[in-house]
């Protein structure tokens, strides 16, 4: 009686220790599918009041219901083989940018927050960052292109024409400039980039952005002697002030 | 279970046990499918008005039908409704989500807790059709099980759920499940979830009968745990249960159906019951039907003292 006590009581242990092995690999097996799937593609635009990846990977219930609300069928929720963290939603602007509706549909039927609901105006959103392959853009080639320019929602504060010296010729380059405290990331752009390749896309700011950090100073915007010295003769700060001699265009041959 | 006689059976007040057939004639066999159907028509149904209302744009009165999917969704933009198991996982992430999404867990949990917590397995989920499809293939095809598995260890299932829920700051099942993954590419576009599905499907029809849903699914033991004291049951009634066990061939969890228990209880008491409704219509003796947990219990209890000598079939 005792020592069937004794085996009993060892297949116990032996049976709790398989349940918990079996617990512990299936547990792991998970956590690593988990792991993959949360970063699976860092190059998702998501739609607009999207929080931070891990916030929004916590908060999003996989619902569709921003789908649902979109008036332009530009958002989708990532299927199984995406490459995009799975069920949630994104947006692919070369396809169909968002147009930025000034309700924010999709951003008030979120029913978990993923989307911020403290966004109310659009104009705030950060899906992406548009950046410009200046290799491949029409404009740095000496096109008078500037469609991005144009078509931008917060046109001439997401994008600006700035002249550039152009090599061989009086004639200067009037190329897009970025700027990403206003740009939404919406992609308006990168869909009307009439290049073969969009020569302007969105990417998430995080991917593109650097930081020039605390340890660089710009010298000539810190008050010293030294830069007051400097700055004393013309006053030249910065580049606010106009070059001399644009007007030679009118001057001699082409 | 009937010693010394070898042509007729009886049960246990000396009835004769009859077997189920299946009548001939197609009102009698609509009488049998009546719950399957039925089954089958919710299933559809709502799958139907979540793709009506993001493909065709159907409204009522200028308001979407039924926008999102059954993770969480909303009815005629008004009413919330959540998945109560996503939503608790999100909030183990250590996020508090809105209260939209709250209220819509709260009223499904509720609705739940009412009609038996695995009601939804039966009625709404969709997955439940790819595997009833499964166990009917096998039972046809006569594949016998390759192994035995626990139907508790989807408890265990439960609580790494949640465990990894905390552990990695995303709702773990959400981000693996076959049902919402099915779901979804259902409503919102097709991709490679099907084959997560189709995985579900050769386990159940190939391994396990009833693997995913009876055995593994943390969703079904977290409904099972909710339709713990649901108000509709299957109710039973002892005087005419001939032990003929046709009732336990056609569960899709036959540990619920432990008549012992049944007739003490008047009803199938175990939240792990679906209410299916198959052992209802497939009962020769019509002994079981649907009722409310606080009228059988406050109905009369019929004499069980006859049952306590033998076990079910």
């Amino acid at each position: 009686m005792n020592s069937h006590a004794k085996i009993s009581r060892r297949n116990f242990f032996a049976r709790v220790g398989q349940g918990a092995a079996l617990a512990a690999s299936g547990g792991l097996v998970w956590l690593y599918l988990l792991k993959q799937q949360v970063r699976a593609s860092p190059y998702a635009i998501r739609p607009p009041g999207a929080r931070d990846e891990p916030d929004f990977h916590a908060r999003c219930i996989k619902c569709g219901q921003c789908v649902d609300a979109c008036p332009y069928d530009t958002l989708a929720l990532a299927t199984a083989d995406a490459g995009i963290p799975i069920g949630t939603p994104y947006f692919v602007p070369r396809n169909v940018p968002c147009y930025m509706c000034e309700d924010i549909p999709c951003v008030r039927a979120c029913p978990t927050g993923a989307l911020d609901p403290a966004l109310d105006n659009i104009d705030d959103a950060r899906m992406g960052l548009a950046v410009i392959d200046i290799e491949n853009c029409l404009s740095w080639q000496g096109l008078r292109c500037e469609i991005c320019f144009r078509e931008c929602p917060v046109q001439s504060e997401a994008i600006t024409v700035e002249h550039h010296p152009r090599r061989l010729s009086k004639h200067a380059m009037f190329v897009p400039l970025v700027h990403s405290n206003a740009c939404t990331g919406c992609g308006i752009c990168e869909q009307a980039c009439p290049t073969q390749k969009a020569a302007i896309r969105v990417l998430p700011p995080e991917l593109v952005q650097g930081q020039i950090g605390d340890h660089y100073r710009l010298g000539w915007t810190v008050d010293t002697p030294i830069t007051r010295d400097f700055n004393a003769g013309g006053g030249a700060t910065g580049a606010d002030t106009p070059a001399t001699g644009l007007d030679y265009l009118n001057e001699g041959p082409l | 279970m009937n010693e010394g006689n070898q042509t007729t059976k009886t049960g246990p007040d000396g009835r004769p046990v009859r077997p189920f057939i299946m009548p001939s004639s197609f009102t009698g066999k609509l009488r049998v499918w009546r719950y399957l159907l039925m089954r089958r028509s919710m299933q559809l149904g709502i799958l139907l008005l979540f793709l009506g209302t993001v493909r065709g744009g159907w409204e009522v009165a200028g308001r979407p039908v039924l926008t999102g999917n059954l993770s969480s969704s909303e009815l005629f933009g008004l009413i919330p409704m959540a998945d109560p198991f996503a939503v608790l996982q999100i909030m183990l992430t250590g996020h508090l989500p809105l209260l939209e999404v709250l209220l819509g867990a709260a009223l499904i949990l509720g609705i739940y807790g009412l009609l038996g917590g695995r009601s939804w397995c039966a009625w709404v989920c969709p997955v439940n059709m790819v595997t009833d499809l499964a166990a009917w293939l096998r039972r046809r095809l006569g594949i016998t099980d390759m192994f035995r598995l626990s139907r508790n260890i989807r408890y265990t299932v439960l609580i790494l759920t949640l465990i990894l829920s905390l552990l990695t700051g995303v709702a773990a099942f959400e981000w693996i499940s076959p049902i919402s993954m099915l779901h979804r590419e259902l409503i919102f576009g097709a991709g490679l979830g099907w084959i997560a599905v189709l995985g579900v499907f050769l386990f159940d029809l190939f391994i396990l009968r009833n693997g995913w849903c009876g055995h593994l699914c943390p969703l079904g033991a977290f409904y099972a745990l909710v339709g713990k004291l649901a108000q509709v049951r299957v109710r039973f009634d002892t005087p005419t249960c001939t032990h003929c066990g046709e009732c336990a061939r056609v569960c899709p969890e036959p540990q619920v159906l432990n008549l012992r228990e049944a007739a003490t209880a008047g009803m199938i008491a175990s939240g792990e019951c679906s209410n299916c409704g198959r052992c209802i219509t497939i009962c020769p003796e019509d002994t079981l039907h649907f009722d409310l947990r606080h009228l059988i219990k406050t109905r009369e209890q019929p004499d069980t003292s006859k049952f306590h000598h033998r076990r079910a079939a």
